[in-house]
């Protein structure tokens, strides 16, 4: 088993970096800095630090006058609440003066768990990606989310970064690079593309493992960047592989599939699979148990990959 | 000084407060002079709302004096350097009155009075409702209602950051009180005691189904606000002497944001859009602008 580190922990532990390095970082929060780990930037940054309170709405409009006023400002909370409950808000106030504010979500998709379908989010990065002029980033894993946050700080524009709830598997190298915009390749093959995004990548490269068991040989990328997405790597894909399967812990409107689609139909239509939340909502479970229930496990992504293959000509 | 003024900018561009006082040496203009500004500020909505075609002509004219007293009298602005750091900063809440900040940016000299005349066309910097990165002078994009004093107070709080003293002036309509988010933002700036905030309600009376009172009551909106902890003063929106007494009171008080009531009429200055809810977006035909006009000669 990979090591396995907290995406949380890794954003609240890097944004305690950034403000030592960038007196212009503040940080908004929704009465959940505990929950979103913002609260290690508030204990030691505690007069750049503000909880709003439970109005999320209020947060995103004043991270707005924040950055129109020079400032950098990190607003979280869950990804159920932002962009879901403050849609008008970003769209308004962040997206179309494209001011330079960092939204970073904690609690995607529904490896959330226990709390039940009301605290999953499987519709914000359809939301945040309809939103012109953002960047939307789901890291992998730890490793990766350092890098996103950095990158999204080092650069001027609205981001949307959604992290998980869980611990996740390490499965970034020590020398990985994240670039804006840029899929990593993860694993070499050429009968299959495996594209995933967060928690799926783990599961995206556990499913060329057993694949590989098949001889079958799976490229696997870690499409982490939403939007603007990597065109090139997805069109090469298709071009040296012939056949796609997108993975997401995400309703199958909007996400990385529909993403990934688009850019197949205008450029190189090839056989694809989609492994996503379909069209329906959750329910309370463990997170491992919920995975399996709605076909987000790596088995899942291997028959879809079976599947796939049998269609290309 | 109407229109092509721009004596009272001085060599640096910097459009400093003064008091109405025939002694007065800033170049800061008279209660006579604010009062004829007032009148070509009302022929210009009119005008370039009727040109447009459409628009918001009610709550843009009772807007009118709340507008000119800040940007002729209170405020600290540069129309040379719209970005200025050390600037006053208004933000205009309640977009659709956008062409009364046009009006006013343009008479300041952020950009040419003929330019008004582009108002909602397509490819013009002057769009349907504010919008910061197309109109110099504008600080929020705003048009969906509510969301002004939470930007107000994102930009207090990077002032409070930066040690920089500059006022914060938000207007928001009083309909738009009905929106949860001013409550949020009033909780909020009263909590973080932002006394560089003035926010002023531009209490017309009515919202575009009716009057406040039929459609959602806000009464007694005073209370309201001074029971979130705002220091409230009240005043008539169309009286530049008490306007200014007010905006002159509301920043002294410390440790607590001001927020000023100003009571005004919805069309003001236009007898057939005077109080009339019909006026509050729709534009004047030929005829009806014609009429006005006259009304505003």
């Amino acid at each position: 088993m990979p090591q396995e580190a907290s995406q949380r922990e890794a954003y609240g532990r890097t944004l305690v970096e950034l403000g030592r390095s960038s007196p212009d970082i503040v940080v908004l929060d929704a009465d959940l800095c505990k929950s979103t780990m913002t609260g290690m930037f508030a204990a030691e940054f505690p007069g750049r630090a503000f909880d709003v309170g439970i109005a999320e709405q209020n947060m995103v409009g004043v991270a707005a006058g924040m950055a129109a006023s020079g400032k950098v400002p990190f607003a979280s909370t869950f990804a159920v609440f932002l962009p879901g409950r403050c849609f008008d808000q970003v769209r308004m106030a962040v997206a179309q003066p494209r001011l330079n504010v960092k939204l970073v979500v904690t609690h995607g998709g529904i490896s959330v768990g226990e709390d039940g379908p009301s605290h999953q989010a499987i519709e914000d990065l359809s939301l945040a990606c309809s939103l012109p002029g953002f960047t939307v980033i789901a890291p992998a894993d730890a490793v990766e989310t350092v890098q996103a946050v950095k990158a999204a700080a080092a650069q001027t524009g609205p981001f949307y970064i959604r992290l998980g709830r869980p611990k996740l598997p390490v499965v970034c190298p020590e020398d990985y690079q994240f670039k804006v915009g840029k899929a990593a390749l993860m694993r070499r093959g050429n009968d299959a593309t495996i594209i995933a995004s967060g928690i799926m990548v783990a599961g995206a490269l556990e499913a060329a493992d057993l694949l590989a068991k098949e001889n079958i040989g799976c490229r696997v990328l870690n499409m982490a960047t939403l939007k603007p997405i990597d065109e090139s790597a997805v069109i090469s894909a298709a071009e040296e592989t012939g056949a796609i399967v997108t993975a997401e812990e995400h309703l199958e409107h909007g996400g990385l599939g529909s993403i990934v689609a688009r850019v197949l139909v205008k450029n190189l239509p090839v056989p694809m699979e989609l492994i996503s939340m379909d069209d329906r909502y959750g329910q309370s479970g463990k997170p491992a148990e919920l995975l399996q229930r709605y076909g987000l496990t790596a088995k899942d992504i291997a028959q879809a990959v079976r599947t796939v293959i049998k269609r290309k000509h | 000084m109407p229109s092509s003024d721009t004596s009272k900018s001085a060599s640096a561009g910097i459009v400093k407060a003064g008091a109405f006082s025939s002694a007065d040496k800033s170049g800061s203009p008279s209660l006579e002079e604010m009062k004829e500004l007032a009148r070509h500020l009302r022929r210009h909505i009119v005008t370039i709302i009727g040109k447009a075609g459409s628009g918001h002509p009610g709550g843009s004219l009772s807007a009118v004096e709340i507008l000119s007293t800040l940007y002729f009298k209170v405020m600290c602005h540069n129309p040379a350097e719209p970005r200025w750091p050390d600037r006053d900063r208004f933000i205009l809440s309640k977009g659709h009155a956008a062409p009364a900040l046009y009006a006013v940016l343009a008479e300041c000299g952020y950009f040419p009075i003929a330019e008004l005349e582009t108002l909602r066309k397509i490819d013009s910097r002057l769009q349907g409702h504010a919008d910061r990165n197309a109109t110099p002078g504008v600080e929020m994009s705003a048009g969906s209602l509510g969301q002004g004093l939470s930007f107000g107070i994102g930009v207090a709080l990077a002032g409070r950051l930066s040690a920089k003293d500059y006022h914060v002036y938000v207007m928001l309509g009083d309909g738009e009180c009905d929106e949860g988010q001013v409550w949020e933002a009033a909780m909020a700036a009263a909590h973080y005691k932002l006394d560089s905030i003035t926010a002023i309600v531009d209490n017309n009376g009515l919202q575009i189904d009716g009057c406040n009172c039929d459609v959602m009551n806000l009464e007694p909106l005073p209370e309201k606000w001074r029971a979130f902890d705002w220091h409230v003063i009240e005043t008539d929106g169309h009286d530049f002497t008490q306007l200014l007494n007010a905006f002159t009171a509301a920043k002294k008080i410390k440790g607590q944001p001001s927020v000023i009531i100003a009571h005004t009429i919805k069309g003001k200055g236009v007898s057939f859009m005077e109080n009339n809810v019909d006026f509050h977006g729709k534009a004047p035909t030929a005829a009806e602008v014609e009429k006005a006009l006259k009304e505003l000669a």
